[in-house]
């Protein structure tokens, strides 16, 4: 059974992949993405991993897709589908991707990996908001200065001076 | 499911570790608000909170400097190493804010945002200093950087300063996703981010391959843009040339030895059991650093890039004393760091004098003939170029003696010809801007913007650079890592007699 929608959400996540890629209009990619990126989400359930699974929809989904979508529609895409892309060589695109693709699968399989999973530690929503509150406290406050520091910082260079 | 108690992880002891930063960050939080309602005539009030800030932090600094403390599960610590970087960090961010109060009235830059986000910042280098573990070395550095990323950015008016934030907030962003990449290769091949049970797990030499060495490699690579080492210095020259004066100054010598501290750390306490793996990758960015700085120092007709080049170079020295990875290589690098420190913010401060009304002071050539009206600016001028050129008696020889001392005993003769070498070449231009102080008659009159704050930063600059070089700290190097408790209050001592 697992099996069966793991495979499902596969499909669907690389289909809607392809037609992120493939779409011409960039709109229809952009939404293409929101549907790969949910299946996404979905396998992270069946990995057990809940939190990280509504962390990749309210993110991903939720914050970077809707500016992604507004960008495009503020600025005017239709002019910018009609250009070509630069001429390439597909060729030699095709063979450097190959070549890191080989080099990246060559490091995962060469290097013994010692990895597994931390006893009795189940990645529930619940025990990582323990985790944040508790062994991670001094990381999550450092975390909120930054966030005021950025957003002290970006409203300075955005705000209109007299 | 319930956890572990909370008190496995944290005591309230552990917020008084951390006190000197709360100190900084809540004060930054509290000048934000102060600047909304202190009115115009009394915008002294904002420099001079900072400065009682970073004061009151370097006074809680002190008297926690010798308890050796490791707080938050091992994730900050108090030590030596890190109260020594604070100190350089405090002296730094004094004397930015002093040097800035003038500069920014000239440039219609005074806002209050300006010192809150320096104040971000430096909380951010004293995390870095502190860090333990790569999650909260990690997090230091980008509060140490955003807040600079918007400092360079500052002046909103000049297309250079944009066009410099820019760049710097681009690469930045693409250094820290280098860096976190390495930083997640460790944490899967060890499974930990503390840098004790890194080191830990790679004496068991259970952790090796190519995978370690990829991570290996993007470490120096994320760290090298940090401290803009060749050849992930392109971002420099124009981050230091468009940004405001006082801010390339506070980044040449802030953040850059923050970058210092951490990556020796991580370096020296993290991955020390694999030193023959990053050995050869510091050493070859180190050379290429001094090199290409320096030569290219040579040709530049602005000052501020001219500096900026330099400041490429001093990171390649700076990162032999890494290379040696000796105890006596760690103490030649800090003692480089403190001394750049003042040399640094000196020539800066020079350079913020020359910026007024109109005159903008930027280029090398705007400085022919000063010695002529302004016979003190320009000795001052010529003690810090001696000092940065490394010529005794000036403070700037004794650290590069330490670094090439360091490198000797540990039998690396090689690179230290390298590095004296090169230290040849940046003395000749450095001095060719003394030759044009002395030797040329002035083309117009110098009106300097002096301030009282700049000619204390200078009078205390000028006073350490030379009493450094003078009567050296004599001290015998102790490691920052696995120091104990006591030593660390004798190594407190020494560096503060």
């Amino acid at each position: 059974m697992e099996k069966l929608f793991f495979l499902m959400f596969a499909a669907v996540a690389i289909a809607s992949g392809l037609a992120v890629v493939t779409a011409r209009n960039p709109v229809h990619s952009a939404l293409a993405l929101i549907v790969c990126l949910i299946q996404v989400a979905a396998l992270f359930v069946l990995l057990r991993s809940p939190f990280l699974a509504a962390v990749q929809i309210f993110i991903y989904v939720g914050a970077v897709m809707v500016l992604f979508l507004f960008v495009v529609l503020i600025l005017d895409m239709r002019k910018a589908v009609l250009q070509a892309f630069p001429p390439v060589k597909k060729r030699f695109v095709v063979g450097v991707i190959l070549v890191l693709m080989a080099q990246i699968l060559a490091f995962v399989f060469v290097t013994p990996m010692g990895l597994s999973p931390a006893g009795g530690w189940e990645p529930t929503v619940e025990s990582i908001g323990r985790m944040l509150f508790t062994k991670y406290l001094f990381p999550f406050e450092v975390v909120s200065v930054i966030l005021l520091a950025a957003l002290v910082a970006a409203i300075v260079i955005a705000k209109e001076r007299r | 499911m319930s956890g572990p108690d909370v008190a496995t992880f944290f005591s309230p002891g552990d917020f008084l570790a951390i006190l000197p930063e709360m100190v900084i960050a809540g004060m930054a939080c509290v000048i934000l608000m102060v600047d909304l309602v202190v009115p115009r005539t009394k915008r002294w009030v904002v420099p001079a909170l900072s400065v009682l800030s970073v004061a009151a932090a370097a006074w809680f600094s002190w008297n926690l400097a010798g308890s050796g403390v490791s707080a938050f599960s091992g994730m900050f610590v108090l030590d030596g190493y890190a109260a020594f970087f604070k100190l350089i960090f405090y002296i730094v961010a004094v004397f930015a804010v002093f040097v800035s109060i003038r500069y920014i009235k000239t440039e219609e830059i005074d806002l209050g945002e300006y010192y809150v986000l320096m104040l971000f910042s430096l909380s951010g280098m004293m995390i870095m200093a502190s860090g333990s573990d790569l999650l909260t070395i990690y997090l230091g550095l980008e509060l140490a950087s955003l807040p600079v990323y918007a400092l360079v950015g500052f002046l909103q008016k000049s297309r250079k300063s944009n066009e410099a934030a820019m760049k710097y907030v681009i690469l930045g962003a693409f250094s820290s996703a280098i860096l976190l990449y390495g930083i997640s290769l460790i944490y899967g091949l060890t499974g930990t981010t503390q840098l004790a049970a890194i080191s830990a797990a790679l004496e068991t030499g259970a952790v090796s391959g190519p995978l370690f060495t990829l991570a290996v490699i993007m470490l120096v690579a994320g760290f090298g843009f940090k401290v803009a080492g060749f050849p992930f210095h392109m971002w420099a020259p124009d981050a230091y040339e468009g940004a405001p004066t006082p801010i390339t100054a506070f980044m040449a010598a802030g953040p850059k030895a923050a970058a210092f501290a951490v990556i020796m750390r991580v370096f020296l306490e993290g991955l020390f059991p694999a030193y023959d793996n990053w050995q050869m990758a510091i050493a070859a960015v180190a050379v290429g650093s001094m090199v290409v700085g320096n030569i290219t120092a040579i040709m530049q007709t602005s000052i501020k890039r001219m500096l900026a080049f330099s400041s490429v170079g001093h990171a390649g020295y700076a990162l032999l004393g890494l290379v040696a990875g000796s105890e006596e290589g760690i103490a030649s690098v800090m003692f480089y760091l403190l001394v750049y420190a003042f040399m640094n913010l000196g020539i800066f401060g020079i350079i913020i004098m020359m910026r007024r009304d109109s005159q903008s002071g930027d280029q090398i050539s705007h400085y022919a003939g000063l010695a002529k009206s302004n016979r003190l600016t320009a000795l001052a001028m010529l003690v810090f170029l001696f000092s940065l050129a490394g010529i005794p008696p000036t403070a700037g020889f004794v650290a590069k003696f330490y670094v090439f001392m360091a490198l000797i005993h540990k039998g690396m003769i090689g690179l230290a010809v390298v590095a004296a070498l090169m230290s040849a070449v940046a003395a000749y231009y450095y001095i060719r801007i003394v030759m044009l102080m002395y030797m040329r008659e002035p083309e117009k009159e110098f009106l300097l913007a002096s301030s009282r704050g700049i000619l204390c930063v200078l009078i205390i600059a000028l006073a350490a650079v030379v009493a450094l070089g003078v009567y050296p700290l004599t001290y015998k190097p102790r490691p920052a890592r696995r120091s104990a408790v006591g030593q660390e209050r004798n190594e407190m001592e020494r560096w503060y007699p």
